[in-house]
């Protein structure tokens, strides 16, 4: 009995704030929504369409098949890149955090480009790999690889010195230091660096789709705002930053599950 | 009275296993870079069964004797011997028990525990039986699936030495293992400890900066000067403890012991 009332006691407030935090996402939502509306209204620009408009013409494109097939096309390239960027940045990452000439060969190289606009390369990747796919996925790699390596070879070298030192006197081999210390203790980090890889390779793929060939996202942006269709232009910007937003997020939320227990309540 | 040794440290060989002294340091120096010269010739011996702690002013280079003795970081000249046999890295027959705990922070208690015999192969049901076993000494029974940022810093370092126990070393290394607890939870660990140690037999190499901890813990106590450090002095304080841990803290030879290394200490302190 006594439990009971001790669970209901806790379970209520718990429920209350949850509501309460949805409430005011949701008024805050409402509110950005509102002022775009009014905004779009009086009208600012008359490149700028209320949310009204470009929400009738985000359903306009949904249903004609027009932005899946889009999503569809600019995955490929995003995928592709993403998953190569991650593979190969987390083992250039762990690389450089073990082995000092690793670090010394390979570290320069990813902090120039993580400090260059890449962006101002992307007309020579096309130079060398043309307009096809290849150049496509290296527009999203050079993008997200760097953060990724650069965070992975960070992770790596922080890893607690006592925890190497305990690893050691308990007498674990190297590769047990690798596999049952360092990469579990990096992995919070490394992750995290991915994370941001991904969004940085969502901007990779954007540059590419624009810069490089329209097609995909990149082709309905360029397309409908050179025919001044600016709801279903901004319909599919808009698009494209809740789809980053929510992926960011799910990633966020599977990192907090799977890669940090000790940080589940 | 506090008995008053100036005997010189040990230099026999302890060529078997069952030589009194189970390690023995010898002229053993050690500098980290040009500049810091942490120890100079140091020569100790450590008895069998017994609980000595290193004791002296900050930086007078007793974590850095401690290391050697693990066999964690490499001496510039001198020997360690353990059972006899030197030593060249850290060995089953040593454990250590870390200032900061070194718990992994993604594994519970029962992992942590286990993690010296996860990393000997052992399979998981016996190491977690035998991790379950020394959880119950340490006196953390029921914590066995919480997380390290559950537990209090006392209740981390029962853990850190339920790990070493649990390997089952002769030697347990301990550095500074109470200095990040507070004090009425430091008391009632060292109590524990020197219960545990009763039943265990170990021989511990303690490392701490409390004199009452020194006086109240070790059989030896070896004073180390400052930097460069070397044996400024070695004490064995005849300290009867079969009427409990209470009785200790009123002995006579407790409390003379704990004079004897303040008025050695106080010279060093500028």
């Amino acid at each position: 009995m006594a439990t009971s009332v001790a669970e209901a006691g806790t379970a209520r407030p718990v429920r209350t704030r949850f509501a309460n935090v949805l409430f005011w996402r949701l008024v805050s939502i409402a509110l950005v929504l509102g002022a775009w509306e009014i905004a779009g209204r009086i009208p600012v620009s008359f490149a700028f369409p209320p949310f009204s408009a470009t929400f009738a013409a985000f359903v306009g494109i949904i249903l004609d098949g027009t932005l899946p097939a889009a999503y569809l096309t600019t995955l490929q390239p995003l995928a592709t890149g993403l998953v190569v960027s991650a593979v190969f940045g987390v083992m250039f990452g762990v690389l450089m955090g073990l082995s000092r000439t690793a670090e010394w060969a390979l570290a320069p190289v990813f902090i120039v480009m993580q400090a260059a606009p890449m962006a101002a390369l992307i007309p020579l990747v096309t130079f060398v790999y043309g307009i096809g796919l290849t150049a496509k996925v290296l527009a999203v790699c050079l993008l997200a690889a760097p953060v990724i390596v650069l965070n992975t070879y960070k992770a790596v070298r922080t890893v607690s010195p006592s925890l190497l030192d305990m690893c050691r006197s308990f007498l674990g081999t190297p590769l047990q230091q690798v596999t049952k210390v360092i990469l579990p203790a990096a992995g919070p980090v490394i992750f995290a660096g991915l994370r941001l890889g991904v969004a940085a390779g969502f901007i990779g793929i954007v540059l590419a789709e624009l810069l490089i060939t329209p097609t995909g996202i990149g082709d309905i942006i360029t397309y409908s705002s050179s025919i001044a269709d600016y709801p279903t232009m901004y319909a599919t910007i808009a698009s494209l930053i809740v789809f980053a937003g929510v992926t960011v997020s799910i990633l966020q939320q599977v990192e907090t599950r799977f890669v940090r227990p000790e940080k589940r309540a | 009275m506090t008995q008053r040794l100036a005997r010189p440290p040990r230099l026999t060989l302890a060529a078997t296993t069952d030589a009194p002294n189970i390690v023995e340091v010898r002229r053993i120096s050690k500098s980290y870079g040009n500049q810091i010269e942490a120890l100079r010739d140091v020569s100790l011996a450590f008895p069998r069964g017994r609980l000595t702690t290193l004791l002296g002013p900050s930086g007078c280079g007793k974590t850095t004797l401690l290391k050697i003795i693990a066999g964690l970081i490499p001496a510039d000249a001198g020997d360690v011997y353990v059972n006899g046999r030197v030593v060249t890295g850290p060995g089953p027959e040593r454990a250590f028990v870390f200032q900061d705990f070194a718990l992994l922070p993604w594994a519970n208690v029962l992992r942590n525990v286990a993690f010296g015999l996860e990393l000997r192969g052992m399979a998981k049901d016996e190491r977690e039986a035998l991790a379950a076993k020394y959880i119950r000494d340490v006196g953390l029974a029921g914590f066995e699936k919480r997380y390290p940022h559950e537990l209090s810093g006392g209740m981390k370092q029962r853990v850190g030495l339920a790990r070493a126990l649990a390997v089952n070393a002769d030697v347990i290394l301990m550095d500074e293992p109470f200095s990040a607890v507070d004090e009425q939870t430091r008391r009632k660990f060292q109590e524990d400890l020197l219960q545990l140690l009763a039943v265990e037999r170990k021989t511990v190499i303690f490392v701490t900066h409390s004199i009452e901890e020194a006086a109240y813990l070790s059989d030896q106590i070896v004073l180390l000067t400052r930097r460069p450090g070397t044996v400024a002095k070695v004490l064995e304080p005849r300290i009867d403890r079969s009427h409990g841990p209470e009785a200790v803290r009123r002995d006579p030879a407790y409390l003379d012991a704990v004079e004897e290394i303040w008025a050695m200490l106080k010279q060093y302190l500028a």
